[in-house]
C-alpha cells in the first residue's frame, strides 16, 4: 500500500530537508521501497544531501487560455470570472497574461462562443533518479515564474508508485504547501524552540486542522528555550514525535552536504526512534482503514 | 474624455497615490460637466498578483481615456496601451494639484522605458 508522509513547517530553515532526507535514507536501509520528493520547487535542496543520479528530465507545463479573435464576442465574461486577473477584456480585444493564470479552466467553460482553448506553457522541469536505494524526484520552477502550485501538481502527478513516499514541502502555510501535503497520510511539522518557530508552528497547526489531516510535531535544535514551545504543544495536545538536540556537529555535517545519520551514530538512534513513531501511526492508519472496509 | 487619478482617499484634497494598481481609490474626472466620482480600488490594494490589470479593467470600464499617477508597472502599462489610454506619470501633491499639473502640461506621458521611474 502506497503511503505518503509530508515534512512541513510554518517557518523556513527549521530542518525539513534534513529530516526528510535522513528518514528516506533510513527507511530505505530497512528495506522499504522509498520515494523522496522535493516539492520545495522554488529552492530545492534535497539533492545536496541525497546526491541522486538524475536519470530523467521532463519539462513541466501548465495550461493557459488562448483566445481565437475571430470567435470572441467581447462579452467580458472570462475577464470578470478570472480571480487572478489573467484576462483583461478591452472594448476591442481580450488580453491574456499567462504568467498569472492558475490553469483552472473556468474561462473556457464560461465562454459562450467557444473562443477559448487551452495551450500548454512550460513553467519548470521535473527531475527523477536514484540516490542509492532511495528513488528521488524533484521539481525546479523557472526563474521569474510567480506560481509554484501547478509545477508541484505536475511533479506529484508524474511520480512512480512507491511503498512509502516522503514529501519534502516548501516552508510556510500558503498554496504551495497545501498543494504539497494534500492527500498525505501523515504530516510531520518541524519546528524549533524560538519565538519565530513557535509563532509559525501555530499557523501550520491551524492549516493542518483546517485541512483535517493528522500530524505530529518534531522539535529540531531542542534545548534552546523549549518551555514556551512545550507549553503550547501540551495545551493543544499535539503529539511530539522527536526532539533533536541543538548540536554543532549536525551543522557541520549539513554544511558538508552529508546526511546526519550516516556520520553521527547518536543521531542515527534519534532518527530511528522518530521513524518508528511515524511507522506506528502509519500502521494504525492502515489498520483503521482495513477494519473500516471490513465493517 | 474622462481622466482617472490615483488617490489615497476619495476626495480632491487627498494626496495622490503614487501607485496605479494598488492605489486605494481612483478619482474619475469628467471635463464635459466638470464632475467627479470615486471608485473603490481596495480589492487591487490587496491582490497578490495582477493589481495593475484589475485597475486597468476598472479604468477601461469607465471609458477613461487618460490616467494620472506616480508610476506604473509593466502589466498595467501593456493593458492601458492596448486600451488606448494615455498615461501621465510623476504626479505629486493632491488630486486637485495633479489635475492642474496635467492641464498646464507639466506631466510627462509615460513610455515603456520610464513607466516605472516616475517616482
Amino acid at each position: 500500500m502506497n503511503q505518503h508522509v509530508a515534512i512541513a513547517s510554518g517557518k523556513g530553515g527549521t530542518g525539513k530537508t534534513t529530516i526528510a532526507a535522513n528518514l528516506a535514507f533510513l527507511w530505505a536501509r530497512l528495506g522499504r521501497q522509498v520515494l523522496y520528493v522535493d516539492c520545495d520547487v522554488e529552492a530545492p535542496n534535497g539533492h545536496i544531501f541525497l546526491h541522486p543520479k538524475i536519470e530523467q528530465r521532463l519539462p513541466a507545463t501548465t495550461t493557459v487560455p488562448q483566445i481565437a479573435k475571430d470567435l470572441c464576442g467581447l462579452c467580458g465574461r472570462c475577464g470578470s470570472f478570472c480571480h487572478y486577473n489573467a484576462l483583461l477584456c478591452l472594448p476591442d480585444q481580450v488580453l491574456t497574461f499567462p504568467e498569472l493564470c492558475h490553469g483552472c479552466g473556468g474561462c473556457i467553460r464560461l465562454c459562450p462562443h467557444q473562443a477559448i482553448s487551452e495551450v500548454p506553457r512550460e513553467i519548470g522541469r521535473i527531475e527523477m533518479g536514484t540516490a542509492g536505494s532511495v528513488n528521488f524526484a524533484s521539481g525546479l520552477l523557472n526563474i521569474g515564474e510567480a506560481m509554484s502550485p501547478p509545477l508541484i501538481r505536475s511533479l506529484k502527478n508524474s511520480l512512480i508508485e512507491s511503498d512509502l513516499t516522503i514529501i519534502d514541502a516548501p516552508p510556510g502555510t500558503s498554496c504551495p504547501v497545501i498543494e504539497s501535503i494534500r492527500h498525505c497520510d501523515y504530516t510531520l511539522l518541524v519546528t524549533e524552540p524560538t519565538p519565530f518557530g513557535l509563532n509559525d508552528l501555530q499557523l501550520a497547526v491551524e492549516m493542518l486542522r483546517a485541512l483535517d489531516q493528522p500530524f505530529g510535531v518534531v522539535i529540531n535544535r531542542a534545548g534552546l528555550d523549549d518551555r514556551p514551545l512545550l507549553d503550547y504543544c501540551l495545551k493543544e495536545q499535539l503529539p511530539i514525535l522527536a526532539q533533536l538536540p541543538d548540536d554543532r556537529r549536525v551543522a557541520e555535517a549539513y554544511s558538508r552536504g552529508e546526511l546526519v545519520c550516516s556520520v553521527l551514530t547518536d543521531f542515527q538512534q534519534l532518527f530511528a526512534a522518530l521513524l518508528a513513531a511515524v511507522d506506528m501511526v502509519l500502521q494504525q492508519k492502515k489498520a483503521n482503514l482495513t477494519t473500516g472496509r471490513a465493517s | 474624455m474622462k481622466i482617472a487619478i490615483t488617490a489615497q482617499e476619495p476626495s480632491l484634497d487627498s494626496l495622490i497615490d503614487p501607485r496605479f494598481g494598488r492605489a486605494p481609490w481612483l478619482m474619475i474626472y469628467d471635463p464635459t460637466d466638470n464632475s467627479w466620482h470615486s471608485i473603490d480600488n481596495s480589492k487591487g490594494l490587496n491582490a497578490a498578483h495582477g493589481a495593475g490589470i484589475q485597475a486597468a479593467q476598472k479604468v477601461v470600464d469607465q471609458q477613461v481615456t487618460a490616467i494620472i499617477t506616480g508610476a506604473i508597472g509593466p502589466k498595467a502599462y501593456r493593458s492601458l496601451k492596448a486600451a488606448n489610454v494615455q498615461i501621465f506619470h510623476g504626479a505629486k501633491g493632491s488630486v486637485a494639484q495633479a489635475l492642474e499639473a496635467y492641464q498646464t502640461g507639466d506631466l510627462a506621458e509615460a513610455d515603456e522605458d520610464d513607466a516605472t521611474g516616475g517616482i
